[in-house]
């Protein structure tokens, strides 16, 4: 069955106080009695052909984003995870100080990090990293390994050379830190870039 | 001692023209003598037979016929005094830093135009039809092709917003306004009617594409306003068309009623989408024949070209939106066009594009000195003067209004030092002219176009110049220097596919959702049709890091190998001589080869953190800065062409074939221009490496490839040795082939 909700005529308080503005849902989505599963993701059709699919969805089910000390993963979510991992994806309210814009730069970079670092030991290694674009370029077929790897070894490279700089021949470079990663997506305006429209629109509509 | 060379050389050009141009008005009579004298020469001749004592003229050895190359010679004349015009202002710093060249442009057509006209002489003017079918068409299909069609796109409400609300709001505040100013006594043009306002106003209040970008690409400001403000200028065409149609029909009929104002809305969808609908069919065709052009390389360029011109005169033909039409095929050519066709032709596109439109706006601004001299004109302080406050306070009142409600639809809104650019860089250009001149003569068209020069004269000077120190004081984003950073690629497309997957799960169909189905459908069905080859499962990322790889590859060529390259010549020319040294020989190379290999690991590291920066602003007439192109001397350069154009020619002329089978062959580059091609299929580890060195065509060639074990297993260790360096940095365990090879540049 088709996993749609929508918003009952209340959002709950609780949710409003962990996030600064509720995020409101479309009426296209309406309130599922039980919790979420993994395989009601599945069952969404136009889900089915976006190559990184298993990592949206295992990203909802990461209780590192849920809340700041999280860690690990669950089976089931409830409608109020959900909303919260939904909340990362608003767009930033205009006149932001250059703290705030800090503090929501970092929420959702820290979002997309915890998407690439599986294992969760606080760095995305060259595996991760390969895994990372082998997804994006799964779509792609038999050519996409090889090349992947290729891809994704001179995009480490690169982040070394940003965040580390100049290397000895002998060096290691571990991998991708939450702060090299920061560095590394410094300019690309994620605060705005990473947003969903729908979650601006005022309206709260009933279940059809 | 350059300045003063420099305006010598401008002063002589202009000497020039002036005595050309006296020339040509005193062999205008001569002709006539000149040939009155051959044919009265030849008439005693038939009479007087073999009569050869006869007054008969020495065979001319040396004559003078003007009038026979007169058009093209003045026209090349005309062209050449542009360009050193043109550089005559980039001799001088301090002038072209503080003016804008399209105002010291204008200057200059206006003293050539002041001399012809103390000459008594009649001063080419900006011809409607030589503007619109031969100037114009440059300068957008430059604009188009290269347009950031991500910014655009992205921003494409906002655009549209002010293109078509805006010029309407301009039109019809300009023309009401000015129709009301007219009915002032003292002005004395109580016989201007309403229509004729409106179709003065119609004709205003486009922003015109030239003058933005020609003072745009000066200021390098962010991407943003730059998309807003041009984006805004092309898709005006449309409106502008219409309204000027549609006022001259009306103009002429006297009355309007309902019906033919509906009829122009109608026509407004009509114009606008009639125009990308011939554009995109011309766009299909272009990329369906460049499909097919891999065995003549030479002229695809043209067929790019011609697609493009082509679709601006349909569309012109039927009275639809040529600037959208050529827009249009632009931006749907070129994806397909660009993974079709070889690099060199890539390269030649680029560059003839960029020459044409620098040479089409100089000519463009300097005729429009010369019209501004040549008049006729009709001025009237009233008219002008309203004129010129009403465009400003329609254009700040548009602009403010339309961005109040568009912030409203926004995520990134629109602050108040973006409004002020936007509406600030209005300005309007040749269109508008241009546009006036095609009016039928009478008093009330002097009297326009005296006014729209002056608007033109006022926003390219004052706004033009002042633009600049204003984007400084007000500190205003300029553009981000980005570099091609392969992890912002890749983070551009996770995102993509993020944003749609989310929008997915709630079931929002937005902005992301379409994105995504239109290039599914574009990969399943139009990329099989339109793209040559294997190329056509090729995916974004990979052709993105596939271009980023040639550019380094090039610029390792031109730097990292000039130094040595009088050693490797040396080497090379000594093992023709040597017949039986040549393994020794062969071992020396490719133990300069270890050392080198370490060298140029270096270089390619550092080289990857520093990639060739792609300008993200619309500096039109320079392409993207080469510092190694300025370095190089003509010796050296021819060598290394010589060399570069082997090895690239192999696998730049054939479009890459992909790799679907196993064997992928990957092409390593060397200094000592050895081109070793790697065989996936033979078993890597298994010792036999099978290294076919091609040696360069520069020097002498090696006599017979060595393909015993020996030299197989010197370079083998010397990978080896050398994979240590780059699997250690990657945190990968021990000596990878797989990784190693991944590295280098996958031939196409």
């Amino acid at each position: 069955m088709k996993l749609e909700t929508c918003l009952t005529g209340f959002v709950s308080s609780h949710v409003r106080s962990n996030t600064h503005v509720a995020p409101r849902v479309t009426p296209w989505l309406f309130f599922y009695p039980h919790p979420f599963r993994k395989e009601d993701f599945n069952g969404i059709p136009d889900l089915a052909s976006n190559p990184i699919r298993t990592q949206i969805v295992e990203a909802f089910f990461d209780q590192r984003n849920f809340s700041k000390d999280g860690d690990g993963k669950v089976d089931e979510i409830g409608f109020e995870e959900f909303l919260v991992v939904m909340s990362h994806f608003r767009p930033p309210s205009l006149p932001m100080t250059d703290e705030q814009r800090d503090s929501v730069r970092k929420e959702k970079l820290r979002f997309l990090f915890n998407m690439h670092d599986s294992d969760n030991d606080g760095m995305i290694t060259l595996e991760e990293y390969r895994h990372v674009v082998e997804e994006l370029l799964s779509r792609s077929g038999a050519l996409g390994k090889e090349t992947a790897k290729g891809i994704a070894d001179a995009a480490m490279l690169e982040v070394a050379s940003i965040s580390v700089g100049h290397m000895e021949p002998d060096e290691f470079y571990e991998g991708i830190t939450f702060d090299h990663f920061l560095k590394l997506l410094a300019t690309f305006e994620i605060e705005s870039k990473m947003s969903v429209r729908f979650l601006n629109m005022d309206t709260i509509t009933l279940c059809k | 001692m350059a300045v003063r060379a420099a305006r010598s050389a401008g002063f002589t050009a202009v000497l020039l023209l002036f005595l050309v141009l006296a020339g040509s008005a005193w062999t205008g009579d001569a002709p006539a003598a000149h040939n009155g004298t051959p044919s009265t020469q030849e008439d005693p001749d038939p009479h007087h037979g073999t009569n050869a004592t006869n007054h008969r003229k020495a065979f001319p050895v040396l004559a003078f016929n003007y009038d026979h190359v007169r058009k093209p010679f003045e026209i090349s004349l005309w062209i050449l005094l542009a360009l050193l015009m043109k550089l005559g202002f980039h001799i001088i710093p301090r002038v072209s830093h503080v003016v804008p060249e399209s105002c010291l442009l204008i200057f200059v057509g206006l003293l050539v135009g002041g001399v012809i006209k103390a000459m008594d002489e009649k001063a080419p003017v900006l011809d409607s039809k030589l503007f619109f079918l031969y100037l114009l068409p440059p300068i957008i299909l430059d604009a188009g092709y290269f347009l950031p069609i991500r910014a655009f796109t992205e921003n494409m409400g906002t655009i549209l917003v002010f293109a078509v609300v805006g010029t309407l709001w301009n039109a019809f505040f300009v023309g009401g306004m000015m129709f009301a100013v007219c009915q002032i006594e003292a002005a004395q043009v109580g016989h201007v009617d309403l229509l004729s306002c409106l179709l003065f106003g119609s004709i205003i209040s486009a922003v015109d594409p030239v003058a933005v970008l020609a003072v745009f690409e000066e200021i390098h400001i962010n991407e943003l306003l730059h998309i807003l403000v041009f984006g805004e200028s092309l898709l005006n065409d449309a409106v502008t068309v219409v309204l000027y149609h549609l006022f001259e029909e009306f103009s002429h009929a006297g009355t309007v009623t309902v019906g033919d104002a509906f009829l122009g809305v109608v026509s407004f969808f009509v114009v606008s989408l009639g125009g990308i609908l011939v554009g995109v069919i011309y766009g299909v065709l272009g990329a369906f024949t460049s499909r097919f052009t891999s065995h003549s390389r030479v002229i695809e360029p043209l067929f790019v070209f011609l697609y493009s011109y082509m679709a601006y005169l349909s569309a012109e033909v039927f009275h639809l939106s040529g600037i959208m039409s050529l827009i249009a095929c632009g931006v749907v050519m070129r994806p397909y066009v660009e993974a079709n066709i070889s690099h060199k032709s890539y390269t030649t596109i680029k560059y003839f594009l960029k020459m044409w439109s620098s040479v089409s706006e100089t000519l463009i601004f300097i005729f429009l000195g010369l019209s501004t001299v040549e008049g006729p004109h009709n001025w009237n302080w009233i008219f002008v003067i309203f004129t010129l406050v009403l465009c400003l306070l329609s254009r700040v009142l548009g602009v403010v209004g339309l961005t109040f409600i568009i912030n409203k639809f926004r995520i990134v809104k629109l602050t108040k030092k973006d409004q002020f650019i936007v509406a600030y860089g209005g300005l309007r250009g040749a269109i508008a002219f241009s546009l006036g001149f095609l009016l039928t003569d009478s008093e009330k068209k002097h009297m326009f176009l005296t006014a729209i020069i002056t608007v033109i004269f006022f926003t390219v000077f004052v706004q033009g110049m002042t633009i600049r120190p204003l984007v400084d004081l007000l500190a205003v984003k300029r553009k981000k220097e980005s570099k091609a950073s392969i992890n912002e690629e890749i983070h551009t497309q996770f995102l993509d596919h993020l944003l749609t997957g989310i929008g997915d799960i709630c079931g929002h169909y937005g902005h992301h959702h379409w994105k995504d189905k239109l290039n599914r459908f574009n990969k399943t069905y139009v990329k099989k049709w339109l793209i040559a080859g294997e190329r056509s499962n090729e995916p974004q990322l990979i052709s993105f890091y596939n271009k980023m790889e040639m550019k380094q590859a090039m610029m390792l060529v031109e730097s990292g190998s000039a130094a040595k390259l009088p050693s490797v010549m040396a080497a090379a020319s000594a093992q023709n001589i040597q017949q039986q040294r040549e393994e020794a020989r062969q071992q020396k190379l490719l133990k300069i080869s270890k050392t080198r290999e370490a060298e140029i690991r270096k270089v390619l590291r550092a080289n990857l953190q520093k990639t060739r920066q792609r300008l993200r602003s619309y500096s039109r007439h320079d392409l993207f800065m080469d510092p190694f192109e300025e370095d190089m001397s003509e010796v050296r350069f021819r060598k290394q062409k010589v060399e570069m154009e082997r090895r690239m020619s192999h696998y730049l002329t054939v479009p890459a074939k992909r790799q679907e089978t196993p064997s992928v062959r990957k092409v390593w580059f060397e200094p000592e221009h050895k081109v070793y091609t790697y065989d996936d299929s033979q078993s890597p580890r298994s010792g036999a490496i099978q290294l076919n060195p091609r040696p360069s065509d520069g020097a002498a060639l090696l006599d017979g490839s060595p393909q015993g074990s020996e030299p197989s297993a010197a370079p083998q260790s010397a990978d080896q040795s050398e994979r240590q360096k780059p699997s250690r940095c990657l945190s990968d365990p021990g000596p990878n082939e797989d990784e190693e090879e991944s590295i280098f540049f996958s031939s196409r």
